[in-house]
C-alpha cells in the first residue's frame, strides 16, 4: 500500500511529511542518548533482512497464492519502537528511491502509515500487552497475529484519508473504504501468521534476542504522556488535513480517491488483481446515484462548456494549448538533439 | 622493541551458554615474529584472536598487548596497535565505497582530512587497490575484497596484524598474492587457519590448538613433521611435505 | 516490487550510472537533491485537469538526464515497470468523472480522461525525475546530503547500512531460497511452518551478521559517528543550477507556456 506521489496533493504530502520528519527527529534523538549508536548496525542489517525476506516466499493455505513479509510488525518487536519506526522508514526510502516504489513526496505519508501504526500503537498496546513479562507460545502468537492486523488496518485507513484528502483520484471514499479495510484483513492475516512463525522460531532457538529486544521496549517504550502527546498529534494532523479538505471540497460526491493496493503484500497476481479489479467495477456500477449524476453532467455540457470552477476551456484555447504542447515537446526533443551533439564533441 | 610483544597468560573463556571456549592458554609472541594458529573447526581460533584487540573479556588470566595489560583503559591503544582482519570481508568492509571504508578508522583517530587521504591511499597502495578506491564493496572480486579489508586496517598503522582464515574462499591466484602481500609485511603477524601450504610459506613459528588448550607450540617445520601430533590436532601434513 | 534477483540487478544499475563523472555528477549533491524537490513539489502542484501546462516541466529530467549520460531507454522501462500501479488507480477516473471538457473535432474528451492523462504525466516527471537524482548522485552521496541539510546523522547512518547490506542478505535469502525450492518438489515444502523457520534462520544470521560488523567497527575506533571523509563545496556552478531550475519552475507553474506559445503561432499565422 505504498502511496504515489501523481496521486497526492501538495497540502497532504507536505503535512505528512512534516509528522515523519518529526517522529524520525524523535526517534533518533531516542536512540542516540540510549544506545550511543551500538544498534545502528544492527538496525541497518536487519532493515536489509525486511529486503531479503521479500524474496522467499510461502504459498498461502488453499489459495494457491503466495505471500511474503512485510515487516513491520517483526520490526517493532524485535528492535522495539523507535529503532524500528528509524528502520522502516530506511526501508521505504530506498524502496521510493530505487524502485520507484511509492513516491518522494508520498513519502511521509508512507512512512507514517507503514512505520507509525506498528510502532507506536500496535506493538505497545496490542503485542506488549498481551505478551507481558512473561511470554508463552500462545501469548506471542495471538500478540503478534492481532499487531499485525491492527497495524495494517490503521495503515490502510490512513491510505483512504490522505488519498481522499488528496483529491486526485475519482473513487469515492465509502467505495474506498469498502475496498482497502478487507484486503488489507486478509494481509494483515498472512502477514501476522509469518511475523508469528518467525517470532516463535526466535524465542525457541535464542530466547535472550528476544527478552532483549523486550527488555530494550521497556526502556525506551514509549511513555503513557509520549503516547497521548504522539495520538494528540495524529489526530491534529489528520483533522487539520480532513477540514482543509472539507473546505476545499464542500460536496461529499466530490471527494474522490485513488490507490487500491496491497500488490505488495499479496503477491496473487494477475487473478488477484483481475479479481480485484472486477470487483471494484462491479461496485462502481452499483453506485447509480453518481453515474446518474455524471451523466446529467454530460448532458448539460454536450455543447461543450466548462462549469465556471473548471479551467475555462474553449476551442481556441484547446486548438492553441495542443499545438503549444506539441511545439513545446518538438523543441524538448531539439534540446536533447543539441546537447547530445555537443556532448559527443567535448 | 619489547612494545610490540603479545603476552597471553592462562586465559581462559567460556561463552554465555556455558560452552567453555578457552581453558588456560599461555604463549608469547615477540616482535617481528609470523605465528599461526591452526587447529579442528571448534578448537577455540577464532575466540582466542577476539580476545587479542579486547573484542572479548577473559573470564580468567591476561592478555598483555606490548607495555600495558589489555583493560577498559587501555583499549583504544590496543585497537590501535592490533590490526584485526576479520574472516569474512563483507562484514568488515560496511562503508558505501572502498575509500570510506579504508578511512573509517584513521577518521575515528581523529585524524586531520590530508593525513587521513594520504593514509588511505598508502594503504590502497600497499594492496595494490588504488583503482578500487571509489567502488563500492560489493563490486569486489573475493580477492579483492580480502586485499582491501587487509587496507582498511593498514591505514591505521598497526603494529601487530590479526588475520582471520585470511586464504579461505580464494582463487588460487588471488591465494598466491595475498601470501606474497603478507610476506612483505614487516608488522607481527598472528595468522589463524585451515591452509597448512600457506603457514608453511609465511609462519616461522606454530600453535596448534586442540579444545581450547595448546596442544603444541613451536618451529612450524618441526610441528608438520610429526604426524602424531598432527593426527591428534585434526590435521594433515601440507602437500608440500608430502 | 519486481523480482527480487532483477531488483538487485536494477540497484547495480544505477549503482554504475551513479560513478559517471560528467557536470551533472560533480554538482553538490545538496543541491541536486533540493532541486529535485521543488521539482516535485512543482509538478504535484499543478491542478488536476492541466497536462499541457506540465509538459515543459519534462525539460528537467530530460536535460539531467541526457547531461548526466543516464540512458533513455533504461529510465523508460523503469517507468513502464513501476507504472501499473499509477495506471490501475488512474484508470478509474474516465469511468467516475464523465464530465465533458472540451471538444476536438466531434471527439468529447472528459474530465476523467484529461485528469487520467495528468496523473500519468505526473507519474512520469516525478519518478524520471527521482531515478535521474540517484543515478547522477549515488546513494551516499544523497545520504550525506541529506545530513547536511538536517537529517539527524543516526538514521542516515543506518540508511547506509542497509544499502550496503541489502546485497549481502539478499544473495543469503536466495541462495536458502534455491536450496528449499529444489528439495520442495512442487507444493510440499513452500508452506507457511517451513517459510518461518526459513526466515527465522535467515533472521537469526542476520542478527550474528550485525553482531560482527559491530565488532569489525569497534575494532578500528568506532564511537558511535560514521565519519565520511569527503568535503563538500558549494561552487558557483552549483548557484547557478538552483537558482536557474528554479526560476524555470516557478515560470512554468505561473504562466502555461505551451498556451502562450501555441497562442503566439497562431498570431503568426494568422
Amino acid at each position: 500500500m505504498h502511496m504515489a506521489d501523481a496521486l497526492i496533493s501538495p497540502t497532504v504530502g507536505g503535512i505528512m511529511w512534516a509528522a515523519t520528519a518529526g517522529l524520525i527527529a524523535h526517534c533518533s534523538r531516542k536512540i542516540s542518548t540510549n544506545l550511543e549508536g551500538s544498534r545502528v548496525p544492527l538496525m541497518g542489517v536487519l532493515g536489509a533482512f525486511i529486503f531479503a525476506a521479500q524474496m522467499i516466499n510461502f504459498t498461502i493455505p488453499a489459495t494457491g497464492s503466495s505471500g511474503h513479509l512485510g515487516g513491520g510488525a517483526i520490526l517493532a518487536i524485535l528492535l522495539g519502537p523507535h529503532a524500528a519506526f528509524l528502520t522502516i522508514a530506511s526501508v521505504l526510502t530506498i524502496q521510493s528511491l530505487f524502485f520507484a516504489d511509492g513516491g518522494i513526496l508520498a513519502l511521509g505519508c508512507n512512512i507514517f502509515n507503514l512505520g507509525f501504526w506498528p510502532c507506536f500503537v500496535a506493538y505497545p498496546f496490542i503485542y506488549k500487552a498481551i505478551t507481558g513479562h512473561s511470554p508463552s507460545r500462545g501469548r506471542i502468537v495471538t500478540g503478534a497475529m492481532l499487531a499485525s492486523i491492527a497495524g495494517l488496518q490503521l495503515g490502510a485507513f490512513s491510505v483512504v484519508l490522505e488519498t481522499v484528502a488528496s483529491g486526485i483520484s475519482e473513487l469515492p471514499f465509502e467505495t474506498f473504504v469498502m475496498i482497502m479495510q478487507p484486503i488489507h484483513l486478509a494481509i494483515g492475516l498472512v502477514e501476522g501468521l509469518v511475523t508469528a512463525a518467525v517470532v516463535t522460531f526466535v524465542w525457541k532457538a535464542r530466547p535472550e534476542i528476544l527478552a532483549m529486544a523486550q527488555g530494550l521496549g521497556v526502556r525506551t517504550a514509549p511513555s503513557f504522556r509520549g503516547v497521548v502527546t504522539g495520538l494528540a498529534l495524529a489526530a491534529l494532523v489528520t483533522g487539520g488535513a480532513l477540514s482543509w479538505f472539507a473546505s476545499a471540497h464542500p460536496d461529499g460526491l466530490e471527494w474522490s480517491m485513488a490507490k487500491v493496493s496491497g500488490k505488495e503484500e499479496l503477491e496473487a497476481p494477475a487473478d488477484g488483481i483481475h479479481a480485484m479489479l472486477a470487483g471494484i467495477q462491479e461496485k462502481t456500477a452499483l453506485l447509480p446515484d453518481y453515474a446518474f449524476k455524471a451523466a446529467e453532467h454530460e448532458s448539460a455540457q454536450a455543447e461543450g462548456e466548462a462549469p465556471a470552477a473548471w479551467p475555462a476551456v474553449d476551442a481556441g484555447t484547446s486548438t492553441s494549448g495542443i499545438l503549444g504542447g506539441a511545439m513545446t515537446m518538438l523543441l524538448a526533443g531539439a534540446l536533447g538533439l543539441f546537447l547530445k551533439k555537443r556532448q559527443h564533441r567535448a | 622493541m619489547s612494545h610490540h610483544i603479545v603476552e597471553v597468560q592462562d586465559l581462559r573463556f567460556a561463552y554465555p551458554d556455558g560452552n567453555e571456549a578457552l581453558s588456560g592458554l599461555s604463549f608469547r609472541i615477540h616482535h617481528g615474529e609470523s605465528v599461526a594458529i591452526v587447529g579442528a573447526n571448534g578448537a577455540g581460533k577464532s575466540t582466542l584472536l577476539l580476545h587479542l584487540n579486547g573484542c572479548l573479556v577473559p573470564k580468567q588470566g591476561t592478555v598483555r598487548i606490548g607495555d600495558f595489560p589489555l583493560t577498559e583503559k587501555t583499549l583504544p591503544d590496543v585497537r590501535r596497535t592490533v590490526g584485526m582482519v576479520f574472516q569474512d570481508p563483507d562484514d568488515q568492509l560496511f562503508m558505501p565505497t572502498v575509500y570510506d571504508d579504508v578511512a573509517f578508522g584513521p577518521l575515528n583517530l581523529g585524524l586531520p582530512f590530508d593525513e587521513v587521504d594520504a593514509r588511505v591511499r598508502a594503504a590502497l597502495a600497499t594492496v595494490g587497490g588504488e583503482h578500487l578506491a571509489k567502488r563500492p564493496p560489493y563490486r569486489l572480486s573475493g580477492g579483492e575484497k580480502r586485499a582491501v579489508a587487509i587496507a582498511t586496517v593498514l591505514s591505521m598503522s598497526p603494529n601487530i596484524l590479526v588475520l582471520d582464515e585470511p586464504t579461505s574462499n580464494l582463487d588460487p591466484r588471488a591465494r598466491r598474492n595475498l601470501i606474497t602481500l603478507l610476506h612483505g609485511f614487516e608488522h607481527t603477524k598472528i595468522i589463524a587457519t585451515h591452509d597448512l601450504d600457506m603457514v608453511m610459506d609465511l609462519c616461522g613459528r606454530t600453535i596448534v590448538m586442540h579444545r581450547g588448550h595448546i596442544l603444541a607450540d613451536g618451529p612450524t617445520r618441526d610441528i608438520f613433521a610429526d604426524d602424531r601430533l598432527l593426527d591428534e590436532g585434526h590435521l594433515e601434513r601440507p602437500l608440500s611435505l608430502r | 516490487m519486481p523480482k527480487i534477483d532483477t531488483s538487485l540487478f536494477e540497484i547495480g544499475t544505477l549503482d554504475r550510472l551513479a560513478a559517471g563523472d560528467t557536470d551533472i555528477h560533480a554538482l553538490d549533491p545538496r543541491a541536486k537533491l533540493v532541486t529535485t524537490l521543488a521539482f516535485i513539489l512543482t509538478v504535484v502542484s499543478f491542478g488536476r485537469y492541466e497536462v499541457a501546462s506540465l509538459v515543459p516541466l519534462l525539460a528537467f529530467p530530460l536535460v539531467l538526464a541526457i547531461l548526466g549520460r543516464v540512458p533513455g531507454p533504461y529510465l523508460l522501462r523503469k517507468l513502464l515497470i513501476a507504472s501499473p500501479f499509477a495506471v490501475m488507480v488512474g484508470m478509474f477516473n474516465p469511468f467516475l468523472d464523465q464530465t465533458v471538457l472540451l471538444n476536438v473535432s466531434g471527439l468529447n474528451v472528459t474530465g476523467g480522461w484529461v485528469s487520467f492523462a495528468a496523473i500519468l504525466l505526473r507519474f512520469a516527471l516525478s519518478v524520471t525525475a527521482a531515478l535521474v537524482l540517484i543515478a547522477t548522485t549515488g546513494f551516499a552521496q544523497v545520504c550525506m546530503a541529506l545530513t547536511r541539510l538536517g537529517t539527524p546523522r543516526i538514521f542516515a547512518t543506518q540508511l547506509l547500512f542497509l544499502y550496503r547490506y541489502i546485497f549481502v542478505l539478499t544473495e543469503e535469502g536466495l541462495r536458502m531460497s534455491r536450496a528449499r525450492d529444489l528439495r520442495s518438489f512442487g507444493r510440499r515444502g513452500t508452506g507457511l511452518r517451513i517459510y518461518g523457520f526459513m526466515l527465522g534462520q535467515l533472521l537469526l544470521r542476520t542478527m550474528d551478521r550485525a553482531g560482527r560488523i559491530h565488532r569489525a567497527m569497534l575494532c578500528r575506533g568506532f564511537d558511535g559517528e560514521v565519519r565520511l571523509n569527503r568535503r563538500l563545496r558549494w561552487r558557483r556552478e552549483d548557484v547557478l543550477f538552483v537558482c536557474g531550475w528554479l526560476g524555470f519552475f516557478a515560470l512554468a507553474r505561473v504562466f502555461n507556456l505551451p498556451q502562450e506559445l501555441g497562442q503566439m503561432l497562431l498570431k503568426v499565422i494568422a
